[in-house]
């Protein structure tokens, strides 16, 4: 499989009052064409800003990329000039949000929402576009297409929004579908649906995902290749299988227990002690070492770098130095 | 809001104009609105006279006649006569005409001006934003009245014909009314740039403009109509204010400010108050039904901003 998108070195800083937060700090990964990428890690560990630095949604004054590169398709996305980068976004890129019913302006109406990028994009009519709009309501499965198209969104709910979202997400066919959280803000049944729905549109489509979420179960359905992030740090990475069957990084192991399991009650979930770091008073560490049941001398002082540990996963953490380093 | 019951008619009214739902809602809240409504009778009253009352009038071309001057209300001047004869209901009605009217356009110029120059400079912020607020700024530190008699007073010096002095006014109405409107504007763009649904406008890879006018300003608009519409309360006000200094426009052209000028003495204030009354009477109903109806339309279509 081709790459579409090459991330590297990717460093989106916040310039605050009080300093400087490398939200995202030196991450570098790879989507390749068809596949499905998810990025997984707390609040605030730097996924969604990973998605926005894509997008070119971070804005200055506030924030920066303030080094890497992002190659999609072989074209440095950072470096383009704002014309090509807006007829991409949307067209090739596209993405849909956590939050469906404030991501759809309420003035608009439903059809119209779905017919803009359409028309900008690909330059249809008002007519055909309207069909095709209609055409795709249909498809992410609302009944009554045409009624649909002209309702405000507050006429509908929740998880139609999403479907509505997704729909203008891939109106215009794009390569690669950015998706930040999309099923956090929905109930349980809807989520599925959703999912569904997504992996069923790459398969007809054959775009690439990246997918951005809290949540494993929504991982282990939907990803080929997972990513962890801590801290605005890729923590470990691999394939989806590997990961779930063999993590490495303490972190994932934490994450992957703190998940209950259906059908079997357990006294008390697991959880992750201490709370993530303040990203303006990161030291020179392992910024998990605090909350890291196998914390050493070193991970105080240095930080680890991401190695590649074999089975094509790579780990961040100073454990498995020692073992390379022993071995 | 308890609108449920007993609503037949007003449903059928909503529905006949075919809009959309919250059009509808807004048209069967505002019609349950009884003060706002009574405002808005006035006002369609006072349009009505004005413009198709002179229609039936025997007396519209305006004709000087000596043998009628300063008549008393009677049942053939039913609002008496003039200094120069002329029928005082007639002119209230024409006066009423070019009132309106540049109540009227001076409010669309304004709102024009002022969404535009607010939209710009909230969306854009930056340089255009600090030349265009304060510019505005700049307007409203001077009051108003003062600068409309500086430029009314310009307009005289200059010996502008009179017939353009109407269009004129109208300018300088909207020069000194679109500051108030642009702040407004722009507050609202401020926060709505800012909203999440704008984010996902720049995802689809909108242009500016295409952001600017077809997303943003269309969540404004009920924050425009009521503003529009207490503007012209005060545009007429204004107008009059001008016209009764003679710094508006000018007679023969009859205004309600310059139709109240006409009585600008003793003899004429205590003897003959059929001169004065009416245009005075004409002013205050359709200013106070305006802001009656503007605030009426606030409560329905902006609840979230009260006074």
């Amino acid at each position: 499989m081709n790459n579409l998108m090459r991330i590297d070195g990717l460093s989106t800083h916040f310039f605050t009052e009080d300093g400087e937060v490398k939200a995202v700090d030196d991450v570098s990964f790879r989507v390749r064409e068809g596949e499905t990428v998810c990025i997984v890690g707390e609040s605030g560990c730097g996924k969604s800003v990973t998605a926005m630095s894509i997008m070119g949604l971070v804005e200055s004054p506030g924030g920066k990329v303030t080094s890497g590169s992002i190659e999609f398709q072989g074209e440095d996305l950072l470096q383009l000039d704002k014309h090509t980068l807006r007829s991409m976004r949307g067209h090739e890129l596209a993405m849909i949000f956590q939050e469906p019913m404030s991501s759809l302006n309420p003035v608009i109406k439903i059809g119209e929402q779905i017919m803009e990028p359409l028309r900008v994009h690909l330059k249809l009519n008002k007519k055909e576009a309207r069909a095709k709009a209609i055409e795709l309501i249909s498809q992410v499965g609302i009944s009554r297409p045409e009624q649909i198209a002209d309702s405000y969104p507050h006429e509908l709910s929740g998880g139609m929004l999403q479907r509505i979202m997704i729909a203008i997400a891939i109106s215009c066919g794009p390569k690669l579908l950015i998706a930040d959280e999309p099923t956090t803000a929905l109930d349980v049944t809807i989520q599925a649906q959703i999912l569904d729905m997504l992996r069923q549109f790459k398969a007809d489509s054959g775009m690439s995902i990246l997918l951005i979420t809290h949540d494993l179960g929504v991982v282990a359905e939907m990803a080929d290749y997972v990513i962890v992030m801590y801290s605005g740090k890729i923590v470990e990475e691999g394939e989806v299988v590997e990961l779930f069957s063999n993590p490495k990084h303490p972190y994932t192991r934490g994450l992957l227990k703190s998940k209950p399991v259906i059908n079997q009650r357990q006294e008390e979930l697991y959880s992750i002690p201490g709370q993530v770091p303040n990203p303006l008073e990161l030291a020179p560490s392992c910024y998990f070492h605090d909350r890291c049941e196998h914390c050493m001398p070193v991970c105080r002082s240095k930080q680890p770098v991401l190695q590649d540990v074999g089975n094509g996963q790579k780990v961040s953490c100073w454990l498995y130095e020692e073992a390379l380093i022993h071995a | 809001m308890a609108v449920n019951s007993s609503l037949a008619p007003v449903r059928r009214a909503g529905a006949a104009s075919g809009r959309s739902s919250l059009f509808r809602q807004s048209v069967r809240r505002l019609l349950h609105n009884k003060l706002a409504m009574s405002g808005f009778v006035v006002v369609l009253f006072m349009f009505a006279l004005c413009f198709v009352g002179p229609l039936f009038s025997p007396y519209t071309d305006n004709k000087i006649n000596m043998a009628m001057m300063n008549k008393a209300p009677g049942l053939k001047h039913w609002l008496g006569t003039d200094a120069l004869g002329r029928d005082i209901l007639t002119r209230v009605m024409q006066a009423g005409r070019i009132s309106l009217t540049v109540g009227l356009a001076s409010m669309v110029l304004s709102v024009f001006i002022g969404a535009l120059l607010g939209a710009v400079a909230g969306y854009y912020r930056g340089v255009a934003d600090q030349i265009i607020m304060r510019v505005a700024d700049l307007l409203l530190t001077i009051p108003g009245l003062p600068l409309l008699f500086i430029f009314g007073a310009l307009l005289s010096e200059w010996k502008i014909p009179t017939d353009y002095r109407m269009y004129i006014v109208m300018l300088m109405l909207s020069i000194v009314n679109w500051p108030g409107m642009a702040r407004m504007v722009r507050g609202q763009m401020l926060s709505l740039r800012e909203r999440e649904f704008m984010q996902a406008a720049v995802v689809l890879g909108l242009r500016d403009r295409r952001k600017l006018f077809n997303h943003l300003l269309p969540n404004i608009i009920p924050l425009l109509i009521v503003m529009a519409t207490l503007n012209i309360g005060g545009a007429i006000l204004s107008e009059s204010v001008l016209s009764f200094f003679g710094l508006g426009v000018m007679p023969p052209t009859p205004t309600w400010g310059n139709m109240i000028d006409a009585a600008n003495n003793m003899i004429d204030f205590q003897q003959r108050p059929w001169l004065w009354i009416p245009p005075g009477l004409s002013i205050f109903a359709t200013v106070i039904a305006i802001n009656i109806f503007g605030d009426g339309l606030r409560d329905v279509l902006d609840p979230k901003q009260k006074r």
